[in-house]
């Protein structure tokens, strides 16, 4: 079997899998948050670097399977230099398309679109959405708020980590600020 | 190599269920751990069962209840003598190992009533403030967290005796545990986590000498190197239907007579009391003051159904059979790079239990999954072991009766084929 002929992982995908993007942590992020999924420990921190209305730069780390660090890293990708209502709706587009609201070619997703075989194997859905769920929760707030992000999913578990080395602390399991 | 256990294509129609292909891959069902299939025997029992002789149980004068209340009690009988227990032991109906293990662990935390009830004073709980509970590294978190509930609750200390490196636990480390403090021992017979089997019968002795009461796990012990209860120094054991080719939804705690007595039955009502006052009430002995509400009569007699089931292929013959499936295992996955599984040297287990460099068990289990084969990946309800021993969750292959040597082999080339993928 080869990535070619499983939809799943799609050569794109193994190739964000194995040289993840905008992989690390900022030097003074603006905001951040990290997102934990108990059940197969899968961990991603997002930093974020937010001037005026244009998300200037991201990175993230942590660990995960294929899907979930895959689509971390052409989230970071896709989302870098953007505007953040931009980066708000394709989190929107994308969720939709995972969750199997909106196909995947109506849904303007670019790259993201290789994942979306995601849809059809619905115990891996949470791993596409975890990286999102932590950039979309770090866009929320500077360091306490809500948990919108969490109710959305009650498998995920999203930390505010506000301050410099809360994200860096994300391959640490049960290191979690709560 | 010897295939199917006993003969081939017997044993595959007595299991409907793994006739059948996922992803146009015959199924491979490697996930015994999580749970085992049914035989058509047990299904066939149960249906007997509802067809003939449902009704409620005890108390009834009409003739379907005297049925049901026979069978009943005659699965009770069947099953305590399944486990080896003796004229000193009782074995009471759960809904499986968890709430067994809730049973004993809360049940040792609060008053008991003294047998009889009505008016007298209840008897001081077996753990207090200032009491030591140990349980171990190796445990699933239902033989954990009922464990710090209980210890939080009474004001009582809970210590871990922890496994070295490699995942075992030792009675030296144990000794260092022990003290006149420690009112209660718990352990499992085989880490569903990493298929460790510990010596539980010396570390259970050493627990009985320092005076605590012993508790012994069997879940992934039941279906293979079933422990044998009146050998051990073991008060109360647990297990579960479902991990024994029976129901889901049922499953026991056997024990000895006087340690079942010391436990607070947790769910009051009917079936457990022999008189009720408006302001009283006297309690039966156990095992019956432990089976508050209708109990699932239907699973006790597929249970039943599954003990025989076992005893008719041959416990001996079932346990040689998985252990060289996991054997086998190790050996295949082992020579894989990067690949560690746990407890390699373990001999009495049937569950395999590994880690792939740089690729995650979720991907593994889906690439299997794709090839028609089922194992478990994450942490298994076992997370403190796995961070010990790998930081990591894992995969899990587990074996079972039906399962075949030509199995294990297309597990290992999946695996391969994964690494291959993702890497």
């Amino acid at each position: 079997m080869s990535g070619a002929d499983f939809d799943l992982y799609q050569q794109l995908v193994l190739e964000h899998k194995r040289s993840p993007r905008c992989f690390g942590t900022l030097p003074s992020p603006t905001h951040q948050a990290r997102g934990r999924n108990p059940s197969c420990g899968d961990d991603i921190g997002v930093q974020l670097q937010v001037e005026g209305d244009v998300l200037k730069d991201i990175r993230f780390e942590g660990r995960g399977c294929a899907i979930c660090i895959a689509s971390a890293s052409m989230m970071s990708e896709a989302v870098r230099g953007q505007k953040v209502d931009d980066a708000k709706a394709l989190q929107q587009r994308f969720r939709a398309v995972i969750t199997g609201e909106l196909e995947p070619e109506e849904a303007n997703l670019g790259k993201l679109v290789s994942l979306g075989a995601v849809r059809r194997y619905p115990s891996r859905i949470k791993c596409a959405l975890l990286g999102w769920h932590a950039l979309m929760h770090a866009l929320q707030g500077e360091g306490s708020g809500s948990s919108a992000a969490a109710e959305e999913d009650p498998d995920i578990v999203v930390d505010h980590a506000a301050g410099s080395g809360g994200a860096a602390a994300a391959a640490t399991p049960d290191g979690a600020p709560r | 190599m010897g295939d199917r256990l006993p003969s081939g294509d017997a044993m595959t129609s007595a299991f409907p269920v793994l006739a059948q292909e996922v992803n146009g891959h015959a199924l491979a069902y490697l996930d015994n751990g999580a749970t085992t299939q049914m035989p058509v025997q047990v299904m066939d029992a149960m249906r007997r069962f509802d067809t003939h002789s449902r009704a409620n149980i005890h108390r009834g004068v009409h003739t379907l209840s005297q049925r049901a209340t026979d069978a009943y009690e005659a699965a009770r009988a069947r099953l305590l003598a399944y486990v080896g227990g003796s004229a000193d032991h009782e074995l009471a109906f759960t809904s499986g190992t968890t709430e067994s293990l809730n049973l004993v662990a809360q049940g040792l935390a609060l008053p008991a009533m003294p047998s009889g009830g009505g008016e007298g004073a209840l008897l001081s709980p077996w753990i207090r403030a200032g009491d030591e509970i140990i349980t171990t590294g190796l445990e699933h978190h239902a033989n954990l967290v009922p464990w710090q509930l209980a210890a939080r609750r009474s004001g009582a200390r809970l210590r871990v005796l922890q496994p070295d490196a490699e995942g075992r636990l030792s009675t030296q480390a144990l000794a260092e545990l022990l003290s006149p403090r420690t009112r209660v021992f718990a352990v499992t017979a085989c880490a569903n986590g990493s298929g460790e089997r510990p010596p539980y019968e010396e570390l259970l002795a050493m627990a009985k000498q320092a005076g605590a009461l012993t508790v012994l796990d069997a879940a992934q012990a039941v279906a293979h190197e079933v422990p044998v209860l009146s050998a051990l120094p073991c008060d109360f054991m647990a297990f579960s239907g479902h991990k024994m080719y029976g129901p889901m939804g049922i499953g026991a705690l056997v024990g000895r007579r006087e340690a079942l007595a010391r436990l607070a039955p947790l769910r009051m009502g009917g079936d457990m009391v022999e008189w009720v006052s408006e302001t009283d009430a006297g309690f039966a002995p156990v095992p019956q003051c432990l089976e508050g509400g209708t109990p699932n009569v239907c699973g006790a007699v597929g249970l039943a159904a599954a003990a025989d089931f076992i005893d008719g292929v041959g416990r001996e013959a079932i346990s040689a059979h998985v252990e060289a499936l996991r054997e086998h295992a190790v050996a295949g996955l082992s020579a894989l790079p990067g690949v560690r599984v746990l407890s390699p040297e373990n001999r009495r287990t049937a569950i395999a239990s590994f880690i792939a460099e740089d690729v995650h068990p979720h991907d593994i289990g889906t690439v299997l999954d794709e090839r028609g084969v089922a194992v478990r990946t994450g942490w298994h309800c076992a997370q403190p072991l796995l961070e010990r021993l790998c930081q990591s969750p894992t995969t899990r292959a587990s074996f079972a009766l039906y399962n075949t040597h030509a199995e294990v082999e297309r597990l290992v080339q999946g695996v391969a084929a994964a690494l291959d993928m993702l890497r």
